[in-house]
């Protein structure tokens, strides 16, 4: 390449083990959680209609934890910034909780 | 992080808000990726939020699930819609093909990262490796999506009276075999979007590669671009998570 003569001066460093090997325990995490609710999808019978939902619930918010906190760094961060990403999920919550408040009470004025 | 080079510590009797100081301890373009990231979260829980509105006023399936069938009558069972896997034409396996495209995407992400972990350390070859992976990832997820949205279109072998006397096959944004026509709408809303969220993706991946196999962040000194783009395609894993949750599997 004619840009080899003019290559910058960069200073390699060597893979830090510790860390990977950190980044795929979570990975592996993250696979044991899909796995389980594969269990509860298949296992747990649909009867059982509320506790199926509230195990993917906390499933889902245990994997986005992790998800956030570790692969996109949220847990190191500045407190501040960690904040100032997770309060604004307040309106999420409230949106949540009010439309599907009003989904079943649209379902019940249905004749 | 390289280039983040302004003090954390304020000057004396100075608030870390006065200025001069970077309160986040994060760079310009970091921070603005994060905040358009819950901007967009705000427009993935609107869709995912009015899908559970949509699907709570209507009535749900009431009898065995043995004996589930297709009806406009009631919201289906999600796992007997998506019960197909390719080339297994007729295989009755719920779930399965979406299992491994989670299973895709959370591999992807894990690349992703270990491609920032190479960044930090200005490894050109280790980047360059795991960039490349994270694309294949990307680009084997939206083939999945493709054939499955094939599927969807155009139905199983059953179809479904939709009026009295007519059997309608597949699915269209007006009409569909497996529910009531929200149904449909909302798969290929929710699904499309986060798609499209892939698409784009894959394209600022590719970008971030080109940019490093010709040595752009070698010669700019640190490798935070891998970083940022890194944070949006974790975030792109992160809201197919819940559309696997709240679609797929609830």
């Amino acid at each position: 390449m004619a840009h080899s003569e003019d290559a910058p001066q960069v200073n390699v460093l060597p893979p830090d083990t510790a860390k990977i090997r950190h980044l795929w325990k979570v990975a592996g995490i993250l696979g044991l959680i899909t796995l389980f609710e594969f269990g509860v999808a298949f296992g747990v019978p649909h009867e059982m209609k509320d506790l199926r939902i509230w195990t993917f619930i906390l499933m889902t918010i245990v994997k986005a934890a992790y998800i956030v906190g570790e692969f996109m760094h949220l847990r190191y961060e500045a407190k501040v910034l960690l904040w100032s990403i997770l309060i604004p999920m307040i309106f999420v919550v409230w949106m949540l909780v009010a439309f599907v408040y009003e989904g079943i009470q649209i379902e019940l004025a249905r004749p | 992080m390289a280039s983040t080079s302004t003090a954390t510590v304020p000057a004396p009797g100075k608030s870390v808000w006065d200025g001069g100081v970077s309160p986040m301890n994060a760079s310009y373009g970091k921070l603005m990726m994060w905040f358009f990231l819950l901007s967009d979260a705000f427009t993935f829980s609107a869709l995912l939020i009015t899908y559970g509105l949509v699907r709570s006023s209507h009535k749900a399936y009431e009898g065995a699930v043995e004996a589930f069938k297709f009806s406009q009558a009631y919201w289906p069972i999600p796992e007997k819609v998506f019960d197909a896997i390719p080339f297994f034409h007729g295989v009755n396996a719920p779930l399965v093909f979406v299992g491994l495209m989670t299973f895709i995407l959370i591999m992807s992400s894990v690349t992703m990262v270990l491609a920032v972990e190479a960044g930090h350390r200005m490894d050109r070859h280790s980047v360059e490796k795991w960039m490349l992976w994270t694309i294949v990832g990307g680009l084997t997820f939206l083939s999945c999506q493709a054939w499955e949205w094939t599927h969807f279109i155009h139905g199983t072998t059953e179809g479904d009276a939709v009026v009295k006397g007519t059997e309608f096959f597949g699915a269209n944004l007006s009409m569909n075999q497996y529910g009531p026509p929200d149904f449909a709408a909302f798969f290929f809303f929710i699904t499309g979007f986060h798609g499209f969220h892939v698409f784009s993706g894959v394209m600022l991946n590719f970008l971030i590669y080109y940019n490093t196999v010709t040595g752009v962040y070698d010669r700019r000194g640190h490798y935070e671009m891998v970083e940022k783009v890194g944070l949006y395609w974790h975030f792109v894993d992160l809201v197919w998570v819940f559309v696997f949750t709240f679609f797929y599997l609830v």
